[in-house]
């Protein structure tokens, strides 16, 4: 079949621009931990990229796009990536994929990356690496694959082998429910299996680099708008939309959440700046699409209102999600999925339904809310089960004398700065090389 | 010959290194410290965490002198690194009983 050259183009580069989203997220999340720690939440991320890819290659794409499958799941058995890549599949049960079934499939594949990559977030500084890799495992395979197949996967081109939410209408573009709530819901599952770090409330523990959190955030900003844009499928007007408005609501964050640090804190932060676009790219993931431009400013605003008001919130419930993947992910996750309840309008895209706001009634808003519930609910209960299972055979938390000292010490034997011995690091002043290499027989 | 230490706000280091070379003290030896007096830190916010943070960047300045120096020097460094609010150091004399320049083996005021 003949594929359309410009929409392929886009969507290869939309794919590149999401996997870089995972090592933005990293430098996210890397700036925001004490300085002992860094190296190990980067490595969470950066090990995912590894892991993740190559269970999808292997079943992965399978369990999430195969059309042998149930409303559940999709099929089980080896992906065969590849060995269909000429033929085209459905986006939507009647409209013919017009990018080679591979690109989506490479495509689909940084989203199940950084998904996974986002919940380490919460158990910053006192998680086993090895631990940590099995989880992704585990929760890719249990979680996110099956989760994906229920919101994106519309079946053939007869609609069948579709997921169930799919099936029921659900509007969620680029993963508010499959992203978002997933990973965020995971991230509070697992800061509760995991316990809070030693020292919580207590010890100091700002971020020891800002300047790389803002890096982050630019990169994920920028990689935002391969995953919204790109998940129109084609370089079309979808995408157009879909970038605009994602332009939008990081912008609108941005400014809601700096807004709220004026009144409640006296000034506004950097922190605050990063965090607040990423609460607006994170609402707009779900809704990018379908919704004007104008409601775009809405729901960036209150992604960065709420979002910021939500983060105190461990505090009162005292839980430890270290880098609020809850606060952020979730909460704004859930704003942007039931905004399109509110605000969806079918004039901006033919495939959308007139929210609330739009004389459509309560229809899809109550279709946006079983989404929520449903994906909150099996994410978290599943995420609580393999937490709680790897807790009770190898373990997830490092020791206690290990987590003073330094998480990148314990699991990785790497220092990210030279302090000269102080403040967490070796490898400064009284360091020695000892003359031996590991090739050389010194196991 | 007395060791002075002097433990100043970094933005003046620049200032009271002048006002000892204008004295003719030709070495020092600076390095970063952290510590709190009386004025105990301050506070940060991050994501609406508010911290203490009370161990406050100083730097430290060592300088050997000759006895006969020791209150110029003082001096220079006061006036130099004084801004007359909270946090603006000490200064600390102690005496020395041997000072040895490693290259050439001088001792004594020779080797200051």
């Amino acid at each position: 079949m003949e594929f359309n050259t410009g929409d392929t183009a886009w969507v290869l580069v939309a794919s590149a621009m999401v996997l870089l989203m995972t090592p933005g997220l990293a430098f996210l999340y890397g700036g925001m931990t004490r300085a002992k720690s860094t190296l190990n939440m980067m490595m969470m991320s950066m090990a995912t990229i590894g892991i993740v890819t190559v269970l999808w290659v292997l079943f992965g794409y399978r369990m999430a796009f195969g059309h042998d499958g149930n409303g559940f799941s999709g099929g089980f058995g080896l992906a065969n990536i590849g060995a269909d890549s000429t033929s085209g599949v459905a986006i939507n049960g009647t409209t013919a994929l017009t990018i080679p079934v591979i690109a989506f499939a490479m495509f689909q594949l940084t989203f199940a990356i950084i998904t996974t990559a986002l919940i380490s977030g919460s158990i910053a500084d006192r998680t086993k690496f090895f631990s940590w890799c099995i989880f992704a495992v585990l929760w890719v395979t249990l979680v996110y694959f099956p989760v994906s197949h229920w919101v994106f996967d519309f079946g053939d081109i007869n609609g069948n082998g579709a997921g169930w939410l799919a099936k029921r209408g659900l509007q969620d573009f680029a993963g508010g429910t499959v992203v978002e709530i997933n990973s965020g819901v995971a991230g509070l599952a697992m800061a509760i299996v995991l316990g809070r770090r030693v020292g919580w409330r207590k010890d100091p523990m700002r971020p020891h680099n800002v300047p790389l959190v803002l890096i982050g955030a630019g990169l994920l900003w920028f990689g935002w708008f391969g995953f919204n844009a790109g998940s129109a499928l084609g370089a079309n007007h979808l995408a157009a939309l879909a970038f605009m408005n994602t332009q939008i609501g990081g912008a609108a964050a941005l400014i809601g959440w700096l807004i709220i640090e004026k009144l409640r804190d006296g000034r506004p932060t950097s922190l605050g700046a990063a965090s607040g676009a990423v609460a607006g790219l994170v609402a707009l993931t779900p809704s990018c699409a379908y919704v004007t431009p104008a409601a775009a400013v809405v729901i960036g605003l209150l992604a960065g209102v709420f979002c910021s008001l939500a983060i105190g919130l461990k505090y009162r419930f005292n839980y430890d999600d270290s880098l609020d993947v809850v606060g952020l992910h979730m909460v704004g996750g859930i704003i942007g999925t039931l905004a399109i309840g509110l605000f969806g309008a079918n004039s901006v895209n033919p495939a959308g339904v007139d929210g609330l706001f739009n004389g459509g009634g309560f229809g899809l808003l109550k279709i946006q809310a079983l989404g929520v519930v449903s994906v909150w609910v099996y994410s978290f209960v599943v995420t609580l089960a393999i937490g709680y299972a790897i807790h009770k055979t190898i373990g997830l938390r490092i020791s206690r004398d290990e987590e003073i000292e330094g998480v990148d010490l314990s699991e990785h034997a790497e220092t990210a700065y030279e302090f000269d011995g102080r403040g967490g690091g070796g490898g400064g002043v009284g360091s020695v090389f000892t003359g031996s290499h590991k090739e050389e027989g010194n196991y | 010959m007395k060791l002075i230490t002097a433990i100043v706000k970094p933005f003046k280091l620049e200032a009271v290194k002048e006002a000892l070379l204008a004295l003719g003290i030709e070495g020092m030896t600076v390095s970063e410290a952290s510590g709190y007096g009386r004025q105990r830190g301050h506070t940060e916010v991050y994501r609406g965490a508010e911290y203490t943070i009370d161990l406050v960047p100083k730097v430290r300045l060592e300088v050997l002198v000759d006895d006969t120096n020791v209150d110029p020097v003082l001096d220079a460094i006061v006036a130099a690194a004084h801004t007359g609010k909270i946090g603006d150091g000490k200064v600390w004399v102690i005496p020395v009983d041997s000072v040895t320049r490693v290259r050439t083996g001088e001792k004594g005021s020779d080797a200051i």
